[in-house]
């Protein structure tokens, strides 16, 4: 087997899914499963006070018996408000380690604010989390977060929710070649293909919401995702050949080729 | 009466009361939370010791879709 190994614990499944923008529970739990995942990021967020006390939850949707729950930061501008989120995560979900940093820097963008985010991981890497980073593509920030601690570092490969694809498959292999923990694609990711080519650049993993969620049909790209993923992984363990630009090389064999009509007549 | 920030609403108590009671107060009892009370978190074991007072900031948070 083929493990994906964050933080000394063994995943089979390589594709990490969020459960933001679905229409309701039953369809998060379906794409879910679909999707094959074993880790499942969650938000954390002021209960709606005197609101229909009968609402459903979604841990019955994401049970946290059977999926690794990755509580994430996902909202907060500053390094307080994202250990602070992380520390109420850390109760509420009976303590899990395993967290995901973000701490974005421009509501526009949503891009990543990688100096706040470098002094929350200090402070979680300290108080005993395992810190998997969203980050930019950028190789050097991603070296200073893993040598802050972090148990995998995650680039964008664009902008979170564009679904654009990977923009700049360059920097992802440098941070890739660089690593020396799991660097696993978050954000940008559009359609199956793309998700491919984050696996066949070497990544270790794929973490996607927006790509599944806003789907036309979610459980039928979840399902799409799964296969992206791991022929994409398999595709890079396989090692692809090398491309041969402007230079055909014929499959079949060039000999034995039956006579043709106009050889006979000349 | 006390007045205590919840989710940066402000509610009125009858008296000061601990942090268990006020939950049922609110429909929460049953609910998975967690509490930050004046920025420091109290532990679901401590809900039936620890008391809110007049003036206390609390935020009690679920678990949401999310990505």
């Amino acid at each position: 087997m083929d493990p994906l190994v964050i933080a000394g614990k063994a995943y089979s499944s390589r594709l990490l899914v969020g459960t933001g923008k679905y229409q309701d529970f039953n369809q998060t739990r379906l794409a879910i499963e679909a999707s094959g995942a074993e880790i499942v990021t969650v938000a954390i967020r002021r209960t709606n006070i005197g609101q229909n006390p009968n609402e459903p939850s979604l841990l019955e949707a994401v049970p946290p018996s059977k999926y690794t729950l990755l509580p994430n930061t996902a909202g907060c501008y500053s390094a307080e408000d994202a250990v602070r989120t992380l520390r109420l995560a850390r109760e509420l979900l009976d303590g899990p380690k395993l967290v995901k940093l973000e701490v974005l820097g421009d509501p526009k963008t949503l891009y990543p604010n990688v100096v706040e985010t470098l002094k929350a991981a200090e402070t979680l890497v300290k108080e005993g989390f395992d810190v998997m980073v969203y980050t930019s593509d950028d190789p050097i920030m991603a070296k200073q977060l893993e040598e802050a601690g972090c148990c995998a570092v995650m680039p964008l490969a664009s902008l979170i929710g564009s679904g654009m694809g990977i923009l700049n498959p360059w920097n992802l292999m440098i941070i890739i070649d660089n690593a020396r923990v799991p660097v696993l694609v978050d954000a940008g990711v559009g359609t199956a293909s793309d998700a491919a080519i984050a696996m066949e650049l070497g990544c270790h993993g794929v973490l996607m919401n927006t790509a599944i969620a806003g789907a036309r049909d979610p459980v039928l790209m979840a399902s799409a995702m799964k296969k992206a993923v791991e022929a994409g992984r398999e595709a890079f363990l396989a090692g692809r050949m090398a491309k041969k630009p402007y230079t055909a090389s014929p499959s079949s064999p060039t000999t034995g080729l039956i006579a043709s009509a106009r050889d006979k007549a000349a | 009466m006390i007045t205590v920030t919840i989710n940066g609403e402000a509610r009125r108590f009858e008296t000061a009361l601990k942090v268990s009671r006020l939950l049922e107060q609110m429909a929460l009892a049953d609910k998975r939370i967690a509490l930050e009370r004046n920025g420091e978190i109290v532990p679901r074991s401590r809900f039936d010791q620890e008391s809110v007072a007049d003036g206390d900031r609390l935020e009690i948070v679920v678990a949401v879709g999310g990505g």
